[in-house]
């Protein structure tokens, strides 16, 4: 398994994190307009307010980008796939593949969020609808 | 409204030459530039008031003033976006020139950007919290970056690696005769593209990938009117302007918007057109920055060369070669001359301009210079 590099929760984006320890996606919803964000800014684009509320996302998406990540110059067991999951409710979010190796990887399949842990930190990860290939 | 047509000019081009290890530090390669571009530009430092670069330069500016000898600056800015912004240093330089801030500005940037700190290694940390959605998951170089974008495009118009090794062919062919060019003399075919390790599979081959460099270049800009007494011709600035748009972003452009398309430079474009009253066939050559070939396809559409999807047989057909409809990289590009973060991608410009070009365009009166984020429209004073 490669090096996983730490995220580094600030203010704007605790609850985010807060949520994976505890195995649930959640997004912020604006408390005045309903606009659904991710990734997070501290102010609602659509009507400024500065009011969230935080949503749990049911982890359902389609890959709509992907690619294979390597290290540029060594040699790695397994390379992680990392993919631009399009979700259901509507934002993107950048996670990885497990379950699916390259052959099966198709942009737009469908896929749901799976979480696992890796050097000691927990991260939403997705896998395809229905099983792995 | 964009910078006014023809409200600046660029009377100098200085470089060091550029290398794999310069053996000398950054401030010594900025120093050597600027001296070389106020040399050819036919100014001292005496005459300099006002100095440019980018956020990611490690060059202080009071160092570089004491070093050159420039006794008084009245100007100074930087550019962020790091490459992206390589095309805004100019438009920086010509709105100080144009608004009277400044009458001689020097735009700098100098590295050892392959014997030092080397921008395609991978980060080590999250180091600012909005990293924290990408790093995690393994996007820990600009190639993984930018990849995850590119496939996308990729899927929607049905491109295979292949489709970017024509333009690798075409970058390196150019800088194959260009005695500047680190690839000078060395060629490449598709296959030996198609052969190369990947980097980021299925998107980015080590071939589809900039060089990483030393060197330092440098530019004079200065009004069009006192450039004309100048000992170089006229190289007037016809267009400059940047493109920021929301939910956009240099390194992981992913949130928002169809990933096919570069709003940022569909933005730029419409404001250098509108401003210029130049449209796509009125573009001699252009100098497209790519730290990664599939960003030349995006910006040929983007910039209306031609039609969303069409990049590929754009290229295919020859359209970017020398004696082509539009030249692309006469110097071979950041894949084959060198990477100086795109700013040598304007000294290419003004050489075409000049018509001192190596592969010099027939007659060129008009070169535009992008970055998608930011870019430029080189003219004659015509």
């Amino acid at each position: 398994m490669p090096r996983v590099i730490p995220p580094v929760p600030d203010r704007d984006d605790q609850y985010f994190w807060t949520g994976v320890e505890e195995g649930r996606l959640l997004a912020r919803r604006c408390a005045h307009c309903s606009f659904l964000q991710h990734p997070p800014s501290p102010m609602c684009p659509k009507c400024g307010s500065v009011d969230w509320l935080i949503q749990e996302l049911s982890g359902r998406g389609v890959v709509y980008s992907w690619i294979v990540s390597r290290h540029p110059s060594e040699a790695e067991s397994s390379p992680r796939i990392v993919a631009l999951v399009e979700l259901e409710e509507g934002p993107r979010l950048v996670s990885n593949l497990q379950d699916v190796t390259v052959p099966a990887v198709v942009t737009g399949m469908p896929v749901e969020l799976a979480f696992a842990e890796f050097d000691g930190v927990k991260l939403p990860q997705f896998r395809p609808v229905g099983g792995g290939s | 409204m964009a910078l006014a047509k023809g409200a600046a000019a660029i009377a100098g081009i200085g470089q060091t030459e550029f290398s794999k290890d310069s053996g000398r530090s950054e401030l010594q390669l900025a120093s050597e530039a600027v001296r070389a571009a106020l040399d050819d530009a036919g100014l001292t430092p005496a005459d300099v008031d006002g100095l440019v670069t980018m956020t990611h330069d490690t060059n202080d500016e009071h160092a570089l003033i004491r070093s050159v000898g420039i006794e008084q600056v009245r100007w100074t800015s930087r550019t962020p976006f790091g490459g992206g912004g390589s095309a805004a240093l100019v438009e920086h330089a010509a709105a100080a020139v144009a608004s009277g801030a400044a009458d001689v500005v020097v735009v700098f940037r100098a590295f050892n950007e392959r014997s030092g700190s080397r921008f395609g290694q991978p980060t080590g940390r999250a180091l600012t919290p909005g990293l924290s959605w990408h790093l995690p998951y393994g996007l820990d170089t600009p190639a993984k970056m930018y990849a995850l974008w590119y496939q996308r495009y990729m899927h929607q118009y049905g491109l295979t690696n292949e489709d970017f090794g024509r333009y690798t062919v075409v970058a390196r062919k150019h800088a194959a005769t260009n005695p500047n060019a680190w690839f000078y003399k060395r060629p490449i075919t598709l296959e030996e593209h198609q052969n190369s390790r990947w980097i980021v599979e299925p998107i980015l081959r080590l071939l589809d990938c900039c060089q990483e460099s030393d060197g330092g270049v440098a530019l004079v800009v200065t009004s069009a009117e006192r450039a004309k007494d100048l000992r170089r011709p006229l190289v007037t600035i016809d267009g400059a302007t940047q493109g920021s748009v929301i939910n956009s972003d240099i390194l992981f452009n992913y949130y928002d918007h169809d990933l096919a398309r570069f709003p940022q430079a569909e933005y730029v474009a419409r404001q250098l057109w509108g401003s210029t009253g130049l449209g796509p066939a009125d573009i001699d050559a252009a100098m497209i920055y790519e730290n990664f070939s599939p960003v030349v396809f995006y910006q040929l559409e983007a910039f209306g060369f031609c039609d969303h999807g069409e990049a590929k047989d754009f290229i295919a057909d020859g359209n970017i070669e020398l004696g082509g409809r539009l030249p692309v990289n006469t110097h071979g590009g950041l894949l084959g001359e060198a990477y100086i973060h795109g700013v040598n991608n304007i000294i290419e410009g003004v050489r075409q301009i000049r018509g001192s070009a190596t592969n010099q365009v027939p007659d060129a009166q008009h070169v535009l210079c992008a970055v998608g984020h930011s870019a430029v429209v080189l003219g004659s004073g015509d």
